[in-house]
């Protein structure tokens, strides 16, 4: 029943919003308390550690994820209807991963 | 011969096993009806048109709403078992059968009845098949009633004051309707957060509607309309 493209994308943008919502102040308060531990350049050395750069990287596609699924919500419901809108999905899908592997792309290059 | 799994109770009961011959072009309704008059006179389910036109016949089929009827077995039987319980989200009466006033009260609620001008009227209306506002009412308007849409919404499990798919959909049909004279009021059924704004656009509803109906473009055309009646102070 909940098995097409359009529920996914629901369950993607509602997931990826508790994932934010849990996420977002740990990452504020681990990345505060980094910074008043360490000097500036001991917070560089900590943030360039990989597993905290994969833990930025998952916010960003979290964030990415979020951002262009509410953009197509926000599509769906004020202009006229398009028969396009599924893909959307996908558009939004896309637009999010390579948000994603640029900032790999430059966090890990 | 198939495994016909069938939910014989109230909210309380369990599926019972029965074993129903093949045949060709066999439908779900069909299958329900042989055990009905050949195996089991006590199973109530309700059907009137078996063409698709009444709407009576939605029934849970493998996890899924579908107008039985219209549904030949041959599409959805998995290794030889087909099962089949009421309708989600509606109150059983037994068996098969669910009580549809919850979903036909909706349609009230969501003040789904056309409001005639006051005087009336001396001619006949003149309304374009063309005009866009007719488009939009006509692409919505051959709903038959069935809750397939209601039973498929999530929404409408979760929140159960939720109006739903097909009475946010009929009054769409209405404020689309150049003849109607209430829009404002329709809009004000509509609007508070029972209506269509509780909608998360998940279009499980436009999956299963058997007659292709998008409920979900019609209540993304009730969220703007009021949202911009709600802009302009008019509601
Ligand atoms: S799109 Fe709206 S009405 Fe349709 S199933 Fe989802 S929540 Fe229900
Ligand atoms: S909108 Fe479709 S699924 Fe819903 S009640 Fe009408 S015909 Fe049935
Ligand atoms: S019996 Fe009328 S729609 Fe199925």
């Amino acid at each position: 029943m909940r098995n097409h493209p359009s529920y996914r994308a629901f369950l993607v943008h509602r997931l990826s919003g508790i994932a934010l919502a849990l996420f977002l102040p740990a990452h504020l308060i681990v990345l505060g308390l980094a910074l008043e531990t360490a000097m500036l350049d001991g917070f560089l050395d900590w943030a360039a550690q990989p597993a905290v750069k994969a833990a930025e990287t998952i916010l960003v596609i979290l964030l990415a994820l979020h951002l262009f699924g509410g953009l197509r919500l926000l599509a769906i419901e004020l202009l006229p209807w398009s028969d396009r809108q599924k893909d959307w999905i996908g558009w939004a899908a896309a637009a999010a991963l390579a948000v994603g592997a640029g900032f790999v792309v430059r966090s890990f290059a | 011969m198939l495994k016909v799994e069938i939910w014989r109770g109230t909210e309380e009961g369990r599926y019972e096993t029965y074993e129903v011959p093949s045949q060709p072009s066999q439908t779900v309704l069909d299958l329900v009806t042989f055990v009905q008059r050949k195996l089991d006179p006590s199973l109530a389910y309700r059907f009137a048109c078996r063409v698709g036109v009444c709407g009576s016949c939605a029934m849970t089929v493998n996890d899924t709403p579908r107008w039985t009827c219209r549904t030949h077995v041959q599409k959805v039987v998995e290794r030889g078992r087909v099962r089949i319980a009421p309708l989600r989200n509606l109150p059983i009466v037994k068996d098969l059968a669910t009580d549809m006033v919850p979903f036909f009260d909706k349609g009230q609620e969501a003040k789904g009845r056309f409001i005639p001008s006051d005087a009336a009227a001396t001619s006949v209306a003149e309304i374009s098949p063309e005009d866009p506002k007719r488009k939009e009412a006509d692409a919505a308007i051959e709903c038959i009633g069935c809750a397939v849409c209601y039973a498929a919404c999530d929404v409408v499990s979760w929140r159960p004051e939720y109006l739903g798919p097909a009475a946010l959909n009929r009054a769409w049909t209405l404020v689309s309707d150049a003849r109607d004279s209430d829009r404002i009021g329709h809009l004000q059924a509509v609007a508070d957060d029972a209506g269509c704004h509780a909608c998360h656009g998940h279009q499980n509803c436009v999956e299963h509607c058997p007659v292709g109906i998008n409920p979900t473009r019609s209540i993304s055309g009730l969220k703007r309309l009021v949202l911009m009646a709600a802009v302009r102070g008019r509601l």
